[in-house]
């Protein structure tokens, strides 16, 4: 083995990039962010949490940068083929530790409805509990606990709004697998025209979900604080929510660059890895349809 | 390592200025670098605090802390030591050694490599900063069980924000970990031949994108149960503090393999240098490496024996977690089989991995112990327990961590450092440490509690030799930075060969000592008689 440098401007070499100047700005977002919030969080009296959002704002700065780097690099020719790899397994490996973050609210989910609200209602260990503590509550899901924590409420039917959410979510799935052919064989207006479909249904979607929030707050009495069913509903539908966001931003920037000429037929990650985390949060939504909504 | 610049190696576009040097560095062995000082850093600020906890059980009676900020010392001290020291340290390690044990030009993706480390000292500066707020710092113990971590002062959003962060930083590393061994193999370097240090990281990885976003949905739910009145750990909503429990283990038993697989990786490139022999039974270890990660996301409730499980609940944890005695035997026979009749000599990196194996083994002993259910209620909480999993971490992963250091420094830095400190460095720390964690066994078993800051004067004996001991310890490992600093220095040592170590096989042996910069250019096959595990072995 040599020990020859690598030189950083070959095309059949892998790009190592020399210096990284996003990173630290990154975390300097980040760690603003993160102590604004908290202190946000923290303060007794009603306040404007400015550290907060001026830690996003430079995160959103630091993306920004850090994409056009990427981007500018991409179109320049600069990756190889195994650059291109290196990014696919990275995009894959990020989505698989989305899945593993869902997959803990959904356990919780199925704890709770299993298991801890029945032994709650006297089921199995549970006897001396129900019957010292929580004297004469049922342990039937939907629930807020035998505190009756926020008070009653009412369920959000799920073959109104959701199902429409449903199948809007759905058809975003297919008009972006659409585009994604269309790219393929090249026709770039058209790959345009269903990606401004595919946002649009999100959108449609998202401007749903609002009203759904709405709807539950203020006719349902449904809130986050309507004990472990208001729990669960929301922290998995707002988890939800801010993943479809943040999928539909990401398709936008797509739909910016097609129309300024980049990605080619043969060679398009940044399409694909965006296509595939929407797909993630389509399944994602199957998943709360039937698990939140119906069951 | 700014001695480097001084050999010949000069030429090779380092970036000049601390900024663009060790900021915004992409480099695998500069990231490598901070990764290593961090998480050294951490250890000594963590070993303080554990000096302050030995220093209070020094006597029964309350003499330097009040029992609140115990609490916080020892929370803080597993935090750090966890989070801070060991983890970083392994990543440390990844960087440095997987390019080039594989070939590869530097890490998959560089630039995510260095936020990767530069989250690390945002995130702690964060975490030990609630030790100067109102209620200071979190005081409910690593695990942060609610109720208790919710009735604590400020620090809940602090803490829980650089959990966040740690786990970005983790994820982010792991990802990097796979990717650079998937796709940045040499030609020629198949999985197969991959040195086992590069197998181990490369299902620590998988564990690690795996667990760390539970855990950070675990503390999630924490955030949101304090703050915005939800209630998945409050009964009276129909949540479950017990529900905390399981979701914490079943990130956290993945978690302590997280810490230990890459201590096998090392010590299983140690052996087989000092012994002279190719390691024994190297598919059987890659194997075993796997059923370890399998079976640690099944077993996770024996941590809760005692919380209150069905009884089905309890058998099965029982016999699962004592399933994974047999692929860590796999381990242990194979690396006393690979010293079995080898040309053996003992240096200082082969002493610590001698020692590992029978200490470890002896933490793993202690394990197979509590993993019997009816048993374990007498140990839970118990300094059996805290004597357990400082066997398994100290003279486990720190002892893997300090062998790997003295094993690739002369690597790192050009310089041998020297024998002698060396020897005085391990013989000082395994004395020491088996007088700090060997009695608290016996504690444990007469019924010490852990996490108390008071006991019962007839454990008076074993605490005080323990306390000693802990000093002892501490005291060896200040002396180890000024082994470390000698060495990157060059003084009072001689300068490293290439190959460094008479038995050593595998590709980093094949470059400079020092590393240069940048070491493989890509394209080029490696040569199976460079490689320790080729099948024709």
């Amino acid at each position: 083995m040599s020990n020859t440098e690598v030189s950083n401007k070959s095309h059949d070499q892998y790009y190592v990039p020399h210096l990284a100047k996003w990173p630290i700005v990154g975390s300097i977002g980040m760690t603003l962010a993160a102590v604004g919030a908290a202190t946000f969080m923290n303060s007794e009296t009603a306040s404007t949490p400015v550290m907060m959002y001026l830690g996003f704002a430079v995160l959103i700065f630091m993306m920004f940068g850090w994409f056009a780097e990427v981007i500018k690099e991409s179109e320049g020719n600069l990756y190889n083929p195994q650059v291109d790899t290196s990014f696919r397994m990275g995009m894959v490996w990020f989505i698989f530790s989305e899945v593993m973050f869902f997959a803990c609210f959904f356990g919780a989910l199925w704890y709770v409805r299993n298991l801890s609200v029945p032994w709650l209602g006297g089921e199995g260990v549970g006897l001396m509990t129900n019957t010292e503590l929580w004297s004469g509550y049922e342990g039937v899901w939907p629930t807020n606990g035998p505190g009756d924590v926020g008070g009653k409420f009412e369920l959000i039917d799920p073959y109104h709004l959701p199902l429409v959410n449903t199948i809007l979510l759905m058809a975003s799935s297919i008009t972006l697998t659409i585009a994604h052919h269309a790219l393929v064989d090249g026709a770039r207006k058209k790959v345009i025209g269903w990606l401004i479909a595919t946002v649009l249904l999100g959108a449609i979607f998202l401007f749903y979900q609002v009203e759904e929030y709405i709807e539950a707050y203020q006719h349902l009495d449904l809130t986050l604080e309507s004990g472990i069913y208001g729990s669960t509903f929301f922290m998995l539908t707002g988890f939800h929510g801010m993943h479809v966001t943040l999928g539909a931003i990401m398709l936008t920037v797509i739909t910016i660059r097609l129309m300024r000429g980049h990605f080619k037929p043969e060679s398009h990650f940044g399409f694909e890895a965006v296509a595939w985390y929407w797909h993630f949060v389509d399944v994602v939504w199957l998943g709360l349809f039937i698990f939140v909504y119906i069951i | 390592m700014s001695h480097a610049d001084t050999h010949d190696h000069d030429h090779d576009h380092k970036p000049k200025g601390f900024v663009k040097r060790w900021l915004m560095t992409t480099n695998h062995k500069d990231i490598g670098t901070l990764y290593l000082i961090f998480a050294f850093a951490m250890f000594i600020l963590g070993g303080a605090l554990a000096m302050i906890i030995r220093l209070e059980l020094f006597q029964p009676g309350l003499q330097f802390v009040q029992p609140d900020f115990f609490n916080q010392l020892t929370t803080m001290h597993a935090l750090i030591m966890v989070f801070g020291a060991v983890m970083p340290a392994f990543v440390g390690f990844a960087n440095w050694m997987i390019p080039i044990m594989i070939g590869a030009p530097d890490m998959a993706l560089p630039r995510m490599n260095n936020w990767s480390f530069w989250i690390l000292p945002f995130a702690f500066t964060m975490l030990v900063s609630t030790f100067f707020m109102d209620g200071g710092a979190p005081a409910a113990g690593w695990t942060l069980y609610p109720p208790l971590v919710l009735q604590g002062g400020k620090n809940l959003a602090f803490a829980v924000f650089a959990i966040h962060m740690l786990g970005i930083s983790s994820i982010m590393g792991a990802i990097n970990v796979i990717a650079t061994i998937m796709n940045m193999r040499a030609p020629n370097m198949g999985y197969l031949k991959m040195p086992l240090f590069v197998w181990t990281w490369l299902i620590t990885a998988f564990l690690l994108i795996a667990v760390m976003p539970v855990f950070a949905g675990a503390v999630t739910m924490l955030l949101t149960d304090h703050y915005f009145g939800t209630t998945f750990f409050n009964a009276a909503g129909g949540g479950d503090p017990v529900l905390f429990q399981h979701i914490f283990w079943f990130f956290g038993h993945p978690e302590v393999y997280i810490m230990i697989l890459p201590s096998f990786g090392i010590i299983s490139e140690i052996l087989p240098t000092f012994s002279r022999k190719p390691l024994f039974g190297y598919v059987s270890m890659v194997y075993a490496t796997a059923a370890i990660a399998f079976l640690s996301f099944i077993v996770w409730a024996h941590h809760m024996f005692s919380v209150g499980m069905p009884f089905g609940g309890e058998l099965y944890f029982m016999y699962a977690t004592m399933l994974i005695s047999i692929p860590t035997g796999v381990k242990v026979f194979n690396w006393v089989s690979t010293m079995w009749k080898g040309a053996m000599t003992f240096e200082t990196p082969m002493l610590w991995s001698i020692a590992f194996v029978i200490l470890f083994t002896i933490g793993g002993f202690s394990g197979l112990m509590m993993a019997i259910a009816p048993v374990d209620f007498q140990y839970h909480d118990t300094y059996f327990i805290v004597a357990h999993f400082h066997y398994v971490l100290v003279t486990g992963a720190v002892f893997a961590i300090i062998a790997g250091v003295y094993y690739w420094i002369p690597k790192w830095t050009g310089n041998m450092y020297s024998e002698r400190l060396g020897k005085i460095h391990f013989w000082w720390s395994t004395i020491s440490v088996n007088v700090l964690f060997f009695p608290q066994h016996f504690l444990g078993l007469a019924g010490m509690p852990r996490r108390i800051p008071d006991y019962s004067t007839q454990f008076a004996e074993f605490n005080m030799w323990s306390s000693i001991g802990g000093f002892a310890f501490g005291l060896a490992q200040v002396f180890f930075i000024w082994i470390v600093y000698r060495t990157i220095k060059g003084k009072g040592t001689t300068k490293a060969t290439d190959r460094v170590w008479e038995g050593a096989k595998g590709l980093e042996w094949f470059i400079p000592s020092p590393a240069p910069h940048h070491t493989f250019q890509d394209g080029e096959p490696v040569k199976d008689e460079q490689l320790a595990h080729v099948s024709s072995h």
